[in-house]
């Protein structure tokens, strides 16, 4: 993979002529003492340094609440699909949600195509930077998320006084030489991003005591664990933690209408297993009707289903289920770690 | 880095199709027929659904209720319980509605064919299996034994009943039928539809079980199959689930690992025993 340099001040010239080329750039910005990614309207507002975002980047690709069909009502309706997807680039994209992303292009691509979330992803650039400052409950470095090889366009990482630059695509690298100033970079300075990186690792102060590879052998003898119900009693069941995933992809479906009743739409919005209704059935039957069978199949789906089926992880490690959850009971480290203790 | 290029067409879009016929079948149960305002066949098999719109109301999951040898339309028997089966009992001949699929697995009729089959109907559990009935009846030569054990409520909730009464007189369908209450005018047996099963005199060895039914019943006819020694490979389900997007990708469907959108609606009881909280 080639790498550049991008000096600290010429960064700034650089996001500069991404907000004024053709495509809109969401980058991470300071909201209420945290973070979140938003659309830039000038280059002082992005913050590389950031330790995660509220919100993962996936909203960019697979919105809350997304128009799949639009009709018009009457006696013949008239139906077409909706499909939305502009040119836009991701701007400061931590190693995990590019992991996170990865995993919804397979789920997303994989037996029914989804033109939804295709097309906008293929419109999106993504411009990554190594995550040097983890918030308190993330442990990627024990998912092996930590750092990305794949999955973005450029990949930056803050050296000091300059940022290495990673090329992963040829789109990625027409944006640096049309827009940025680089030079090529050292064998120094390549040392200095491993030394960064090297760094970082030391700063995650939560580490899953299992190997992931493990996690859906862990997970096949641990489904008549006593800590289900245990730890699943204080659940509020608001899903924060599902709305907060980088890798939950579950959605509903619904329609609107127009208040003259003609015309109408039908969207998607994202929808999760552990609030209350997400099993239930009509007539009032709910296959996970109470919280601990719901509690556990979200653990599961993080540490076994998606993993079976996608052959990618489930969780990345960001810890914001973790920071979001007001119960403190949504952290899968913690869940995997317990198990593990338990099957000792 | 997307291990598929993006797709031509909306797997959401549906196709439209004209209502042509509602037959009420009980009080709260009623056939509707349709047909593609595309003139194209749903192509579908017995045991596989649709996604059915009613345009500003939603979409729902409904069973094909007809046999794929019926061309020309399609049949959906639907019990009014939900907003969208609601708003579809409010229409009237001629409306439009939206169809997407046919989706899931279907039932195994190559794996049926030859072989001695009895259907265990519990309530709208017969929806589906009428779809499967019709379609060993249209192409009766290829199947061997065709057994109904059909269970309802009350005599007032039995589902089909004219074709019931069809299936009767046939020299070559076996139909026991049951009811939980019966009432005074009921004269026929009366009991859960597993207390059908001593009547029923079958070869385990070349007999394949399909059941469809309320929840609770699963259980309690699997352990009459096994007692009839027929093997959980030979016990043939399917699952009731609310999927919302059929193509394997909202996750409400989910049991386990497992779509049932996708691997299922129709399981084996050797698959659906491995799955923690499917019946």
């Amino acid at each position: 993979m080639e790498n550049k340099i991008i000096e600290k001040q010429n960064m700034a010239p650089f996001v500069d002529n991404l907000i004024n080329a053709e495509a809109e750039v969401i980058g991470p910005k300071r909201k209420d003492g945290k973070y979140a990614f938003d659309k830039l309207i000038e280059t002082g507002e992005l913050c590389l340094d950031y330790d995660t975002t509220l919100l993962p980047p996936k909203m960019y690709l697979f919105p809350p609440k997304e128009t799949l069909i639009k009709f018009e009502l009457g006696k013949e309706p008239e139906v077409e699909p909706v499909v939305e997807a502009k040119p836009l680039i991701l701007f400061g994209v931590h190693p995990y949600d590019i992991k996170a992303i990865e995993l919804l292009d397979v789920a997303f691509s994989t037996t029914n195509p989804d033109i939804n979330y295709l097309s906008k992803r293929e419109k999106a650039v993504i411009i990554g930077v190594d995550c040097l400052n983890p918030n308190p409950n993330a442990f990627c470095p024990s998912l092996g998320t930590a750092t990305a090889e794949t999955g973005f366009d450029l990949m930056l990482t803050d050296i000091g006084d300059s940022y290495v630059v990673a090329i992963g695509s040829s789109k990625g690298e027409q944006l640096l030489t049309k827009y940025a100033e680089t030079r090529e970079a050292s064998q120094v300075e390549l040392a200095q991003r491993n030394s960064e990186r090297q760094k970082a690792l030391a700063r995650y102060k939560v580490t899953l005591n299992i190997s992931p590879e493990e996690l859906p052998q862990l997970l096949d003898k641990s489904w008549d664990s006593p800590w289900w119900k245990e730890k699943s009693e204080k659940c509020l069941s608001c899903g924060s933690c599902i709305v907060v995933c980088p890798t939950c992809f579950c959605f509903d479906v619904q329609d609107d209408v127009t208040l003259n009743l003609k015309e109408g739409e039908r969207y998607r919005q994202w929808d999760g297993c552990m609030l209350v209704d997400f099993a239930a059935v009509a007539g009032g039957g709910n296959f996970r009707g109470d919280k601990e069978s719901r509690f556990r199949h979200r653990m599961y789906r993080k540490g076994k289903y998606i993993w079976e089926r996608y052959g990618k992880l489930g969780c990345v490690g960001c810890g914001r289920c973790a920071s979001a959850c007001l119960a403190e009971i949504a952290s899968p480290a913690e869940t995997f770690n317990r198990l593990k203790e338990e099957s000792k | 880095m997307i291990s598929q290029a993006v797709p031509q067409a909306s797997i959401y879009l549906p196709h439209l199709a004209e209502l042509i016929r509602i037959e009420p079948i009980a009080e709260r149960e009623k056939v509707f027929e349709f047909r593609l305002k595309d003139g194209k066949e749903l192509g579908h098999k017995p045991g596989q659904f649709v996604e059915l719109s009613i345009f500003g109301i939603g979409e729902a999951p409904i069973s094909l209720s007809s046999s794929p040898t019926k061309k020309g339309s399609f049949e959906l028997a639907v019990r009014n319980v939900g907003n969208v089966t609601n708003a579809l009992h409010n229409l009237d001949i001629g409306a439009t509605v939206g169809i997407r699929g046919p989706f899931g697995n279907g039932f195994p009729v190559d794996n049926l064919k030859g072989k001695d089959i009895v259907i265990v109907a519990g309530g709208i559990g017969l929806f589906p299996l009428r779809s499967l009935i019709n379609y060993i009846l249209d192409k009766r030569s290829e199947f061997g034994r065709l057994i109904i054990l059909s269970g309802s409520r009350t005599p007032q909730e039995r589902m089909f009943v004219n074709e019931l009464e069809k299936w009767h007189k046939r020299e070559d369908v076996e139909l026991l039928e049951t009811v939980d209450e019966g009432d005074e005018e009921w004269t026929g047996h009366v009991g859960v539809v597993t207390t059908l099963s001593s009547e029923v005199h079958i070869d385990p060895e070349k007999i394949f079980a399909v059941v469809v039914g309320p929840p609770v019943m699963y259980k309690f006819v699997v352990a009459e199959c096994h007692k009839k020694g027929i093997p959980d490979e030979r016990i043939i389900m399917s699952l009731e689930r609310r999927m919302k997007c059929g193509i394997g990708k909202c996750g409400h469907c989910q049991i386990n690992g497992v779509y049932v959108c996708q691997e299922g609606p129709v399981f084996t009881y050797a698959e659906v025993k491995k799955l923690r909280e499917a019946i």
